[in-house]
């Protein structure tokens, strides 16, 4: 079965200029391909017509390195769960939709052009101290420090983070406590990341208010759009390591 | 003329690294910071190789297409690593993970690299644990490991599924820490146009600026590719969209030769392709061949009803059913190598036996698994690669039987370096899988993530030493010179010459109707007559996109088409060169192919005696031939024998 569609998609010069919402029809789309090939055929019809196409980020196009991110129907990576945009497909939508796509909105994600943003604050955030401070080549033998199996799956439940954002689209306080939270659990649930736990946990949560991101208020949206199903626990674990390091 | 020299250093192979490592130079930690490196990509190689130097003191420029150094290719590996720890105690050693390695790259690849490559492994392994890389673990805290294709030991250190990612993220964050300390200055979305070489050495790059368009210059002391594989001139393939070969090709056109580009690696088991507007292909881990088995029809009449949708998989009988790897191969079955299962499947469906309506299928089956270990056994094995099949197909795979096809994965030819990773242009190194690389003509699993560590942390930031501590002199210079304006010259004048063709035909469209070309004639099996055919299409397809391209939009700004016009323009370069270097080659071995060279069961046939070695590629000028080079291979601690799985 093929798709007809209506498609209302935010476009933006530049960071500077006015947005506004532009409708598009497209047609005969099959349910098999995936969102991004959608938006792929568009772009053709657009380039054909001598229009400049749709700017969006997206590189993998198989849901790990975090590129794609787009506001689909109200919702970070669209109408399904634990998947990003790249993953979805178009049988998720029915003939005769109208699909809304706009871009991350928060005041550190500033727009670079229609649904393409500038999410260098994330990479400020881990250059705060989420890292281990070792140099290559001073390691001790990896068996040395036995880690409790326990702990490990539970740092690499945090450590799953792909770095979309999704977690500061979906908030109404543009916060990225869910982000700042799963680095900061990666690396304090293991015995290697623990000596520098407290500076990073204070140096990061600094960051994060300098970058202009929000506060928590316990909402959940993050939770539920995250599309790698890293959940709140880690952002008590944040809050923990917060205050034991102001202590 | 180039001479190859690939400069393996005396003493008995176990003895030869260290003894590089004892006799090297080395640059005082005064002039460390006086010496600029540019680094091209943020992959593992790029990553580890930019965050190292910087630790050591060198000036680090670190450049990447994507928004952000986090998000490079090897974040997509899922297997996992291997290295040579034992934990196991199930007899591994340095020498067996080097001899593995040896075989499954077909008697291909240089012994004194690949010794090395095997003896830093553990050291990434120590390495990657202190960094925090959450390695899956024993109850009693210890490392877990699995095994992978091609080995008798259990050497691979996994995170979940996601090991690249882990092991990337490991890598970022440590260039994060020397970004934060100002040894590391970060440019992302910033691309690599051209190589600028001073006095006969690479002193700098041309970039531009992904979103303002404009070009910029860098100068520095030496450069390093870590840019990756060029996969993606076959357009559909497990690759990011993104990825490209361009810094690696401006490099050849200034002197850099490239060796081996037809070797490439096909992984048997991605998700078929479902329709013409397919942008690329998914894989799914080769881990699953440890509990599925592979089929297609007996009855060509079954084959039939499959492909016109008439019924499903479940409907056929056991006994009309050929799980052709267990027939074929008895020994390995369904876990012979990625080139052996790729090349069956092809088989199967060239005779009409695919299982899909487009014909380019086989099942994936795991009704067996289930039944005999239970559904929970298999989805806490491959519950999230299950997930990520039902999403992208909408079929459930613990009912129905996956289905797969090979798909374009990993490029084992790169541009050609020596011991020292150095390549033929002085002052410019290439590491990771932007090299002709360590894995001969066909890489193993979980050793992609190896090397590109090993390069990046273990080997690059030693043997780069050795050419920086003759430029110690070098001062630091401004980038208004004759040679800058050169190249940024030569950079403005393709971008223009590609803005002003003004055709109609779309870059996608283009470039698929070269994958198609690269597909059918340097795919998985090759002739002389299908290649000759390539070359000559791959030649009118280079005229048709410079009388035809389409690109909207503007030169000196953000314009995705005209990024992409400009990586097609070299993928249709470099395939007409892998054409070539397929056509010289006249034997089988790995990844490469040829119809005319196999045994009379169909398996691979090597011609030891006219091809051991490395073709390496010289370009001689825009539509010359290139000129071929050869780097012999000598075997002196291994037997080379005809690889045998059945």
């Amino acid at each position: 079965m093929n798709l007809n569609l209506k498609l209302k998609i935010w476009r933006q010069k530049d960071p500077n200029s006015r947005g506004k919402f532009v409708n598009y029809r497209l047609n005969d789309i099959s349910t098999d391909s995936s969102f991004l090939e959608m938006l792929d055929v568009l772009n053709e019809e657009l380039i054909s017509k001598g229009e400049e196409p749709v700017i969006y980020d997206h590189d993998c196009r198989e849901g790990i390195c975090g590129a794609c991110g787009l506001y689909i129907n109200g919702r970070p990576h669209g109408p399904d769960s634990l998947i990003t945009v790249c993953q979805l497909h178009m049988r998720k939508f029915k003939n005769g939709d109208t699909i809304v796509i706009e871009p991350w909105r928060a005041r550190a994600f500033p727009v670079i052009r229609d649904l393409m943003v500038d999410r260098d604050a994330f990479d400020k955030l881990i250059q705060e101290g989420g890292y281990v401070s070792i140099n290559t080549g001073s390691a001790p033998d990896a068996n040395s420090i036995p880690v409790k199996k326990e702990h490990a799956d539970l740092s690499m439940d945090a450590a799953a983070c792909i770095g979309c954002g999704a977690c500061v689209a979906a908030c109404k306080n543009a916060s990225a406590m869910l982000f700042v939270g799963a680095k900061v659990s990666h690396l304090t649930l293991l015995p290697q990341g623990k000596v520098e736990a407290s500076d990073r946990v204070r140096h990061m949560v600094a960051k994060m208010d300098e970058l202009g991101f929000g506060n928590c208020t316990n909402t959940g949206a993050c939770e539920a759009e995250c599309p790698k199903g890293i959940t709140l626990t880690n952002i008590a674990r944040l809050n923990r390591e917060y205050y034991k390091a102001a202590l | 003329m180039h001479k190859l020299q690939s400069r393996i250093p005396e003493g008995p192979l176990a003895e030869k690294w260290s003894n590089y490592k004892s006799n090297q130079n080395l640059v005082n930690p005064a002039n460390k910071r006086k010496l600029d490196v540019i680094v091209i990509g943020t992959g593992l190689a790029g990553a580890a190789a930019a965050a190292s130097m910087a630790e050591m003191g060198f000036k680090v420029k670190s450049f990447c297409y994507q928004d952000s150094s986090r998000r490079a290719h090897s974040i997509a590996a899922q297997g996992g690593i291997n290295a040579a720890k034992n934990y196991q105690n199930d007899g591994d050693s340095i020498y067996r993970l080097f001899f593995d390695t040896i075989k499954g790259g077909d008697y291909r690849s240089r012994e004194a690299n690949v010794y090395r490559l095997a003896e830093v492994s553990n050291e990434i392994i120590d390495q990657c644990v202190g960094q925090g890389v959450p390695f899956a673990r024993e109850y009693g805290g210890t490392l877990d490991n699995r095994s992978f294709g091609g080995a008798l030991v259990s050497r691979t250190f996994y995170a979940r599924g996601q090991t690249g990612q882990q092991l990337l993220l490991g890598a970022y964050q440590a260039l994060s820490r020397q970004v934060k300390k100002g040894n590391v200055e970060m440019y992302p979305r910033m691309e690599m146009f051209n190589l600028v070489m001073v006095d006969g050495k690479a002193r700098g790059i041309i970039a531009r600026d992904v979103i303002t368009g404009k070009l910029e210059r860098y100068s520095a002391h030496a450069v390093v590719l870590a840019s990756g594989g060029y996969g993606n001139v076959f357009f559909l393939s497990t690759m990011a969209m993104g990825a490209n070969a361009s810094a690696a090709w401006q490099c050849y056109k200034k002197g850099a030769l490239f060796g081996n580009p037809c070797m490439v690696q096909i992984h048997p088991t991605c998700i078929p392709v479902h329709g013409e507007y397919q942008s690329k292909l998914t894989l799914m881990s080769e881990s699953l061949r440890n509990d599925g088995r592979i089929w297609v029809p007996k009855k060509i009449e079954d084959a039939k009803r499959l492909q016109s949708g008439e019924i499903g998989g479940v409907d056929i009988p056991e006994e009309d059913r050929d799980y052709y790897l267990e027939r074929r191969y008895p020994a390995f079955g369904n876990l012979v190598p990625r080139d052996v299962a790729s090349r069956a499947a092809k088989e199967r469906c060239d005779a009409g036996f695919g299982v899909n309506s487009t014909g380019l299928a086989v099942f994936l089956d795991f009704k067996d698994a289930i039944n005999r270990l239970g559904k929970d056994v298999i989805e806490a094995k491959y519950g999230n690669l299950f997930q990520m099949y039902e999403k992208i197909t909408d079929d459930v795979p613990y009912e129905v039987p996956m289905m797969i096809y090979p798909a374009i994965h990993y490029t084992m030819g790169g541009i050609w370096v020596d011991y020292e990773l150095h390549t033929t242009v002085p002052g410019l190194f290439a590491t990771g899988e932007s090299n002709f690389s360590d894995h001969g003509a066909n890489r193993l699993g979980a050793s992609a993530l190896m090397q590109g560590l090993a390069d990046g942390y273990f080997v690059l930031p030693y043997t780069i030493q050795n050419y920086l501590a003759d430029e110690i002199n070098t001062p630091r210079f401004k980038t208004d010179i004759p040679e800058f304006d050169k190249a940024e010259n030569e950079v403005q004048e393709q971008l223009e010459k590609l803005m002003n063709v003004r055709g109609t035909m779309s870059v996608d469209t283009l470039h698929k109707k070269l994958g198609k070309i690269m597909w059918e004639g340097v795919g998985m099996s090759r002739n002389k007559e299908g290649l000759k055919i390539a070359i000559d299409e791959i030649t009118k397809l280079k005229k048709e996109f410079w009388l035809n391209v389409n690109i909207p939009g503007e030169i000196n700004d953000l314009n995705q088409e005209l990024q992409k016009a400009s990586r097609l323009a070299d993928f249709i370069e470099l395939g007409d060169l892998m054409a070539r270097d397929a056509l010289n080659r006249e034997e089988s071995c790995g990844g490469h192919f040829r119809d005319e060279y196999q045994t009379e069961e169909g398996e691979a046939l090597r011609n030891d005696k006219d091809f051991t070695y490395v073709a390496a590629w010289e370009f001689k000028g825009e539509d010359k031939e290139p000129a071929l080079h050869k780097e012999p291979l000598n075997f002196e601690y291994i037997e080379v024998k005809q690889r045998n799985y059945k």
